[in-house]
């Protein structure tokens, strides 16, 4: 039996974590019967190391999360390269994090290439291409002749030489958004006429200002682009976000490629992948306040705001709303609505989490307050 | 406490929510009110008054007439009022309102098919054993929505007409004003099954929203306040209720003199406005209810709501007996389990003890000292349950008559437990159990050491003492609470204590520099408490390490790194190479301290920390340290150097900012040449900084200043170079100065300098002095720091009380997973491997010692 065989002997026991790292700092020279001592010592260590039943850990993760907080730095912004490439830290992404806000301030992907593709050169044309270019940037003047009834749009022809394309080619791209209207297309300049005579200045207008922000290449969203170095390879950094369209792309290594919108995260690739990216989101900002805490925290209150299947914030209206007892949501916000609508229910509190028990001066179920004792008194 | 012999135990095991019914308010009522009037002329309360007797007692001397009891026994009774007209409750608008609109007019039916509301009633059922309420509430409320859309009756085939609710509580059907008689009537008719798919409880009638009847709350919630002058105050419910007894009667008057409907109309109106600000006085459509004053009066909503209402003041919300406050201040001597307490205080708090045979001669000595002499007692409580105060009159008696079963609440002494606690309490280190010392003077008095987890100075802090009363407390504090089992914290698996500022410096010289004559040694080690010397090497002329050996323990070993990365090897006890700093003596890095912790146990490692601490205190005391003016001084040599630097920079600056101009400078990639150009600058002052400093630390090395930075105590590297050299380049987020006057930063400088001195470069030290505009600079960022915490602190505080509100039920169940109070399953494993993070080493299992030691 080798001493991996041996170790791996354990594996009911003790967690993979444990058995790995036994496995890389164990010398090779160790007899079997070091090796079975280290392994009783670890499974000793590891029994004592164990989580006590009843630790309210809960409660000590919120801890571990909301005292560092007022260490935390409000400064929002942190240069990342590039102007206009910001990117929330601090306490208020951690907030936003937390809130599992819809809206977040600076949405962004960190788009990974397969291998022949992570070179410089390839990723620098493949971030020019994905890069979402409307309609507005290719164009040098609209100009709106009352006088002759026209809309005259001259291009940029370096812009358009510089993305491969004519000015045929951009009027493609808008031509069903100008419907009864004819176009003229020269060079780089293009000449929208109403079909029909009479006043139709107002309508020339509102189709300059609709086809202005049609994209007309790239990626929906991604405003911002930027190569970036990491590591060995070169990768794509963007401001705005676009899963689910990047990860079709066939060079990109779906498996490393994120977007830090975790709602964007959910609805692509599922709440397992949701719960992560919160991890990962909320470890990169403790990280960077350079702040130590440990993993299980965050695991456990990304935990608690995915359980339900969708993610829910630490909020009124989401993990806290999902509370079995009506005193403990009371507690928190807006306790009239939640009696009143306690009392048309007629829903029952059975009194087993913790301010409820406070409220009503027994002990609380948790830690030693969870087994009875019985202590006679004389 | 009072009848130990025959304990009573009662325990709610549930609570239940729904709504009374008139009948059970009257039922419950023990009283009806019929007048507004609340007492008579002798002022004695009046019956059928607000303040009948009937609905409990308020004044001393007085008997409830329901129960018998007196004050403070009585817990009070319900009484009633009959409404001449019915109104709606307020807090009741919203679903009477989604009743109304979604039955028919005619037959009361809801608006949707019959096979359709049995699917919907199914639905809900099934989503609410499966989601739980919260997810019924919402499915609810998106079923609400299609029920109104009909305009006709798919049971009776009748046109319906369109319901308005006009805010807060009036509603009309096509204009026509739908009275609560009205809509009471159409509620009373609503089918039981068709309510449950509005989500309503199946004992409950939706008319009930519409009340006939108002509960009169006991006068023990709303007691009245007898002023100086004798005059009585009433409570504002009591107000709001005299209001709503008074137009009741005027109404009730009316209707039986046959008034016209106008008439009628108006004082409902008025009853509803005034049953409306009894429920709640915020309604926004409405004009508060005030006292004559002009205040506004706090009625039943703003009672419960908020941080100051009933749940989370009062309720949430515990005061305590037995504990004290007061400033702290350090003190060094005393273990870091320990709490010094002042005598005033100590002799004002008591701990119960009962008396037995075996220690009735031990608690007789404390009673005949009495209250006023230390340590002594003050109250005994007999076994019948009565207290007895100890004075100098009742002395003799109490004692003559003191037996086992007797308890004596004696004054504290050294030893007794006590939880100590500073706010604001973010971690569960912010409370913890310390053993008394009672001490002199008026302070409590702590040991520097655990000044971290507290957070606490002493400029002024102030600290709070609880003292447990029973032995159960006594034993969770000590077993659970007590300062040596939370070394480590359970955020980061790292100590929270360790030597800090003077222990630190103390060894750091002890270990690294000192050679000291035998007596000098044993009088060092015999400060810090070693008593026994016989590991201390016989010699006469001893090395630092060799006496700060002597506190290890005799097998310890120990490898490991200073702050300088240089080697620190521990072997047999015996201190062989490297010196004593931060990185094995501070808190958070501290690994020697916390391999003792680990090899030793709490106690040891508490008890060695101690020594440790003293020790360094006293090396300190003996050798001398102090900082001064001079330790910054430079020589001129130096200084020319540093000012050449700078002027080099300047130099450097300005021929950045002339190439800016001239357009010559070359934008880096991504970047405005504006911003290029800044960038520059901040790199070229930057750099000037950092060599000047360098240059300046040449000199200074052997400074009191540098000793505490380089040994991590206090300071470092950075603040000596702003003392001694430069202070540098102000940042104002992430910038240099720029904003201000228009086109510059100070009326001093031109338009459009973007030379460093006009953008916040200070070229001065602290020693030699700032000129006015760097002062000034310096003032704006400091400005800044202070804003941003004054900002951060509310923040975060709210994200803190939200995430604990959140998390709080979760607990490790005894199969290992994370489950909330109602059961569900969270985790299946705690943190995926059921580690505990304040067990652990960084939040990881310390394999390679485990190896290291393996034979």
């Amino acid at each position: 039996m080798t001493d991996k065989d041996l170790i791996e002997g354990y594996a009911d026991r003790l967690p993979p974590s444990v058995l790995k790292a036994i496995q890389e700092v164990l010398p090779s020279k160790a007899t079997k019967k070091q090796v079975e001592h280290v392994m009783e010592e670890a499974l000793a260590a590891y029994t004592a190391a164990k989580i006590h039943p009843g630790e309210c850990v809960g409660l000590v993760s919120a801890e571990s999360i909301g005292e560092p907080g007022t260490q935390m730095t409000l400064n929002t912004f942190h240069f990342a390269g590039v102007a206009e490439m910001n990117v929330t830290t601090g306490l208020p992404r951690l907030i936003e994090i937390l809130d599992a806000r819809k809206e977040i301030k600076t949405p962004m992907m960190e788009i990974y290439l397969k291998s022949p593709h992570n070179t410089l050169e390839h990723v620098r044309t493949f971030a020019a291409r994905i890069k979402e270019m409307v309609f507005d940037e290719f164009v040098t003047e609209f100009a709106l002749s009352i006088f002759e009834q026209v809309l005259r749009i001259t291009f940029n022809a370096e812009m358009l030489k510089a993305h491969q394309l004519t000015a045929e080619e951009l009027v493609k791209v808008i031509r069903l958004r100008t419907k009864g209207f004819t176009v003229q297309v020269k060079e780089s300049e293009a000449l929208f006429k109403p079909k029909e005579s009479g006043e139709h200045i107002k309508e020339l207008y509102n189709i300059k200002e609709k086809i202005r922000k049609v994209v007309v290449q790239g990626v929906k969203g991604l405003r911002q682009v930027l190569p970036v170095k990491r590591g060995e390879e070169y990768i794509v950094l963007t401001s705005g976000t676009n899963l689910k369209e990047v990860l079709e792309m066939k060079e990109v290594d779906p498996v490393r490629t994120f977007s830090n919108d975790l709602y964007e995260t959910q609805a692509v690739l599922g709440i397992e992948a949701a719960r992560q990216a919160m991890i990962n989101e909320v470890s990169k900002v403790i990280d960077a306040q350079g702040l130590n805490i440990n993993i299980r925290h965050i695991m456990l209150v990304a935990d608690t705001m995915c359980v339900s299947g969708a993610l829910r914030g630490v909020t009124r209206y989401g993990v806290v709303s999902e509370k079995a007892s009506v005193l403990a949501r009371a507690s928190f916000e807006t306790p009239i609505k939640h009696l009143t609508n306690a009392a048309l229910a007629g829903e029952v509190d059975n009194l087993t989490s913790v301010v409820e028990n406070v409220m009503i001066n027994q002990p609380v179920p948790l830690g030693t307050g969870l087994p009875g004792l019985v202590v006679k008194m004389k | 406490m009072i009848t130990m012999d025959r304990p009573v135990h009662k325990k709610i095991v549930r609570m239940d929510f729904g709504l009374f019914s008139p009948k059970q308010i009257a039922a419950l009522a023990v009283a009806k009110v019929v007048t507004p009037e609340l007492y008579d002329q002798e002022g004695y309360p009046v019956d059928g008054g607000l303040m009948d007797l009937r609905l409990g007692v308020i004044d001393p001397g007085l008997r409830c007439k329901t129960c018998g009891q007196k004050l403070k026994e009585c817990p009070g009774h319900f009484g009633y009022i009959e409404l001449a007209r019915p109104v709606i409750h307020i807090n009741f608008v919203r679903p009477v309102f989604d009743l109304l609109k979604s039955t028919c007019k005619y037959c009361s039916r809801v608006l949707i098919p019959e096979e359709k509301a049995k699917r919907y009633l199914a639905l809900l059922n099934k989503v609410s054993e499966e989601e739980g309420f919260e997810a019924r509430r919402r499915k609810v409320k998106a079923l609400v929505t299609k029920f109104k859309v009909k305009d006709k009756c798919p049971h009776c085939q009748e046109k319906q007409e369109k319901i308005r609710l006009e805010k807060p509580y009036s509603f009309y059907e096509s204009d026509v004003r739908l009275s609560p008689i009205e809509a009471r009537a159409r509620l009373e008719k609503v089918a039981d099954d068709d309510v449950q798919l509005f989500g309503f409880a199946s004992s409950f009638r939706p008319e009930w929203m519409i009340m006939t009847v108002l509960p009169i709350p006991p006068v023990t919630i709303r007691p009245s306040i007898t002023l100086e002058s004798g005059e009585r105050s009433e409570d504002d419910l009591t107000h709001k209720l005299g209001d709503i007894v008074r137009i009741n009667q005027r109404l009730f008057e009316n209707i039986n003199a046959g008034a016209p409907e106008v008439i009628i109309e108006d004082l409902w109106d008025l009853l509803q406005y005034h049953v409306t600000t009894f429920f709640n006085n915020e309604v926004s459509q409405l004009p508060p209810a005030r006292h004559r004053g002009g205040q506004i009066l706090k009625t039943l909503s703003s009672r419960i709501k908020s941080k100051d209402g009933r749940i989370r003041y009062n309720l949430a919300g515990k005061r305590t007996d037995f504990s004290a406050r007061t400033v702290i201040s350090p003190d060094p001597f005393i273990s870091l389990n320990e709490v010094g307490v002042p005598f005033a205080i100590a002799m004002n708090l008591t701990v119960p003890e009962r008396v037995t045979e075996w220690n009735k001669a031990y608690l007789r000595a404390f009673v005949e000292r009495g209250p006023h002499l230390y340590p002594g007692a003050n109250y005994v409580i007999k076994p019948d349950g009565r207290r007895k105060t100890i004075t100098a009159e009742t002395k003799d008696e109490i004692l003559a008559e003191l037996e086992t079963g007797f308890i004596v609440e004696r004054h504290l002494i050294d030893g007794d437990t006590a939880l100590f606690n500073r706010q604001p309490s973010l971690h569960r280190m912010s409370m913890m159990c310390h053993r008394v010392k009672v001490l002199p003077a008026r302070t409590f008095r702590l040991n520097p050491a655990v000044c971290n987890p507290y957070n606490a100075d002493f400029d002024g802090d102030e600290m709070n003492f609880h003292l447990p009363q029973t032995e159960e407390a006594r034993a969770e504090a000590e077993v659970l609470m007590l300062v040596e089992t939370q070394l480590i914290s359970p955020r980061y698996g790292l100590s929270v204590v360790g030597c800090i500022h003077d222990g630190i410096t103390g060894n750091y010289l002890l270990t690294k520099e000192l050679i000291l004559q035998r007596p000098e040694a044993i009088d060092l080690l015999y400060t810090c408490g070693v008593r026994d010397f016989s590991r201390l090497p016989h010699k006469e002329k001893l090395d630092g390490r060799e006496v700060f050996s002597v506190l290890l323990p005799a097998d310890f070993n120990f490898s490991g790194t200073d702050r300088s990365g240089s080697e620190v090897r521990i072997k047999n006890g015996v201190l062989t190479s490297g010196v004593m700093d931060k990185a094995n003596l501070g808190q958070e890095s501290g690994l020697m301290l916390r391999n003792i912790y680990e090899t030793y146990g709490p106690a040891h490692a508490a008890e060695l920390l101690g020594k440790i601490s003293k020790l360094g205190i006293a090396v300190l005391s003996r050798r001398g340290f102090s900082i001064g003016v001079s330790d910054m001084d430079l020589p001129a040599e130096t200084k020319a150097e540093i000012q050449r630097i700078i002027a080099e920079a300047e130099k450097e600056t300005l021929s950045l900012i002339d190439r800016y101009h001239e357009g010559k400078l070359e934008s880096l990639p991504g970047r405005t040449l504006a911003e290029t150009l800044e960038l520059r600058i901040i790199e070229v002052l930057n750099k000037t900084r950092n060599k000047s400093g360098d240059v300046a630390m040449k000199q200074v090395r052997d400074s009191a200043a540098t000793v505490m930075a380089r040994c991590g105590s206090r300071g470092n590297v950075l603040n000596i170079a702003q003392m001694t050299a430069i202070v540098g380049q102000q940042a104002l987020r992430g910038k240099r100065i720029e904003q201000g006057f228009r086109g510059r930063t100070l009326s001093y400088f031109k338009r459009g300098d973007l030379s460093a001195t006009a953008r916040g470069f200070i070229k001065n030290n602290f020693k030699s002095g700032l000129r006015p505009h760097e002062y000034f600079f310096g003032a704006m960022t400091g400005r800044d720091a202070l804003m941003d915490t004054a900002l951060r602190t509310p923040k975060s505080g709210y994200l803190y009380r939200r995430l604990s509100n959140a998390m709080q039920d979760l607990k490790v169940d005894y199969d290992g997973s994370v489950r909330d109070a109602s059961g569900k399953i969270v985790q299946f494993a705690y943190g995926e491997d059921h580690l505990d993070v304040s067990r652990t080493k960084n939040g990881e299992l310390d394999v390679k010692k485990i190896v290291e030691q393996m034979e």
